[in-house]
């Protein structure tokens, strides 16, 4: 019941005016922003978070949250309507829903994509009120050591287990690590990796790092590859509306996504895209039209997109209660979080409910705005869409650079950017995985600082990592998922020749 | 073995020549280690009990080897993933936008001309060639950027020449 109060009160923070308007712009811009292909919900966070410097804390989170959810909406738009997934966990959308809007039907895609997103979003968000305070009791109890362990966990799951390559994953993981330990040495003052230079001090900005990977080096990616093909953009035709047929075949997979979106996305595993293949996969094996698959069956976009946005949801709750990214996504919500010195984590909880439980509330009335907004603004991102390629990434990169331009305009600065921007294009040309590198730079520090904690605690003895039970199951996890793939290697082989 | 040959029936077949990109990859990872190692071993451990400031750098750097070693033998093996052909002229022309604006930005030159420059060079990347029209779309919407960002939201973006004008 101490749910429910939390919550009203979280409500009661949300409604205000104000944080109404906020919660909107951040709907609105967040979508615009997502719409436009070859940009995902992470780097809509961190091409958006100079919009939000100059607001409170509350105001601010309130935006990210309306911007996160309008993020993820805008993906699938363009998933649906020009076959470039933003992002991986759009992957699946795009197969059934780009279908769909080839045969006339992208309204209806649109709409069980839109109204699929509601539902699992809602019922997840209820799922992550009522898990998080659980969660955030268990957490208090946790020691350096455990938070430690937990780490290791949340760094191979998201580099090694799930990816293409596990030795791929770990090197992408290792770069962010290595750029992680740039600067002063919070418990000594000395400075790591800075080779004289002032301006490394404070060390590797998180958001000049995800920036400069996901938008620098997607447009050079493109730019480099604009010889090999063109892509096109689907009229939206006919009705908008989804038929009674269209409902009855949505409702059930738009339940199944939510069922698996929202545990897997709670672990911390990272990534969405296990649950949308997963809900892909059952709906193809659970369908009475099975034949359609492949030509364009609405339960093949209905059940990935709520999976979708069940898992964006799940998140959530590794990062609110543990501190914890296990996204790319994640990760740049918890830089907005620290650009006001507030860490996620259970501390939070205790220390600011109102803040916490205002950005939970925000995520219900961020997604009613979505349903409301979405469907007759429709027209308007098909027109975004259209926007001609040379402008189109012309304009990302303006925006790219004003980001970092307003936070800190130095050359040093600047330069970073762009090497990052190298670093994703070749990342991105040699198979590498972003998102693990974006961890890396941000719970490396972190973990670092834990396991200094927790030896200095036992005067230098490693042996209370293992003495720990909770310490020692989790590292017995971490290494069990880091061996797995290696040892499961038919598994990689299996899905590899199945596309 | 038999697994592995079944699914190469499935694919194409992978090459299984040596990859020279990947052997660059593998030795920059292995100088990136050594970089790391270098520098913790200028830094003084302070610190009485468990971990001081130059423990992670190596543990860091003790990875990096091993990744290294692992990316060497994938390349060895040919087992980098094919990549498509990539025309470097675009990529160069929008570094040179980015090296502009930089330039720009450290010589006070302000916001606008700097980002107006970037505009024109990546624009002209993806294959545009009405740079004069082109540069008045960047004046105009860098400027309209810098009112809304500068004064609207007051975040402050660097002034150059045009900037005081406004």
């Amino acid at each position: 019941m101490e749910t429910f109060a939390a919550l009203a009160h979280g409500m009661a923070v949300a409604v205000q005016p104000m944080n109404l308007l906020y919660a909107l712009i951040g709907v609105f811009l967040g979508t615009a922003v997502g719409v436009l292909p070859g940009i995902g919900p992470a780097l809509t966070v961190a091409l958006l978070l100079p919009v939000t410097y100059k607001l409170d804390p509350g105001g601010s989170l309130i935006m990210f949250a309306g911007i996160y959810y309008g993020g993820m909406y805008g993906g699938s738009t363009t998933a649906i309507l020009i076959n470039t997934p933003g992002e991986s966990a759009s992957m699946a959308t795009a197969l059934e829903g780009n279908k769909m809007a080839k045969a006339g039907r992208g309204g209806p895609a649109l709409a069980t994509s839109a109204i699929g997103s509601f539902v699992a979003g809602t019922i997840a968000t209820i799922g992550m009120a009522f898990l998080a305070p659980w969660l955030v009791d268990f957490a208090v109890r946790f020691g350096p050591e455990d938070y430690f362990a937990l780490m290791c966990v949340a760094f191979v799951t998201v580099s090694a287990t799930f990816g293409n390559s596990p030795i791929r994953g770990l090197t992408s993981l290792f770069i962010g690590l290595t750029l992680g330990l740039i600067g002063i040495d919070k418990l000594t003052g000395q400075a790591r990796l800075a080779f004289g230079m002032p301006e490394l001090l404070d060390g590797v900005e998180v958001t000049t790092l995800a920036v400069g990977l996901f938008a620098v080096g997607e447009a050079l990616y493109v730019a480099s590859r604009r010889h090999h093909a063109e892509e096109k953009i689907e009229p939206v035709r006919g009705s908008l509306w989804m038929t009674k047929q269209d409902w009855m075949r949505s409702w059930k997979p738009w339940l199944r996504g939510t069922m698996f979106g929202f545990p897997i996305g709670a672990l911390p595993a990272g990534g969405a895209e296990i649950p949308t293949f997963l809900s892909y996969s059952t709906e193809k094996r659970l369908s009475k039209h099975p034949e359609e698959f492949g030509k364009g069956a609405i339960e093949g976009v209905a059940g990935p997109e709520a999976a979708n946005n069940a898992s964006a949801a799940g998140t959530l709750v590794p990062l609110l209660t543990l501190g914890l990214p296990t996204s790319a996504t994640a990760a740049m919500m918890l830089a907005g979080f620290q650009q006001y010195g507030l860490n996620p984590g259970p501390l939070l909880f205790a220390e600011r409910p109102d803040l916490v439980w205002g950005l939970i509330a925000s995520l219900f009335i961020a997604n009613v705005m979505l349903l409301v907004l979405n469907l007759p603004l429709v027209g308007l991102w098909v027109r975004l869409l259209a926007i001609p390629q040379p402008w189109l990434y012309a304009g990302i990169l303006v925006f790219a650079t004003m980001g970092t331009i307003a936070a800190k305009p130095s050359v040093v600065e600047l330069s970073m950017l762009a090497a990052f921007g190298v670093l994703g294009f070749l990342m991105r040309r040699f198979d590498f995985p972003i998102a693990p590198v974006v961890v890396g730079l941000i719970l490396g520090p972190i973990a670092e600082s834990q396991l200094r904690r927790a030896l200095a605690i036992s005067l230098g003895d490693p042996i209370v990592l293992l003495q720990s039970p909770m310490s020692a199951t989790l590292l017995g996890i971490a290494l069990i998922a880091l061996v797995a793939p290696f040892v499961l290697k038919g598994l990689g082989r299996f899905r590899a020749s199945e596309d | 073995m038999t697994d592995s040959a079944s699914s190469d029936l499935a694919q194409p077949p992978a090459s299984r020549r040596i990859d020279p990109a990947g052997l660059v990859i593998a030795a920059a990872l292995a100088v990136l280690a050594a970089v790391l190692v270098w520098d913790a071993s200028r830094l003084s451990s302070t610190s009485m009990y468990g971990m001081g400031p130059e423990a992670m750098p190596v543990v860091v750097a003790v990875g990096l080897g091993i990744l290294a070693i692992a990316n060497l033998i994938d390349a060895l093996r040919g087992n980098l993933p094919p990549r498509e052909s990539a025309d470097p002229k675009p990529v160069l022309l929008i570094l040179g936008g980015l090296a502009l604006l930089i330039a720009i930005i450290g010589l006070g030159g302000g916001f606008i001309l700097a980002t107006s420059a970037l505009f024109v060079t990546t624009s002209a990347a993806f294959g545009r060639r009405a740079i004069l029209a082109d540069l008045v779309i960047a004046l105009v919407m860098t400027t309209l950027i810098y009112l809304a960002f500068d004064r609207l939201l007051t975040l402050s973006l660097p002034a150059g020449p045009l900037e005081r004008l406004l």
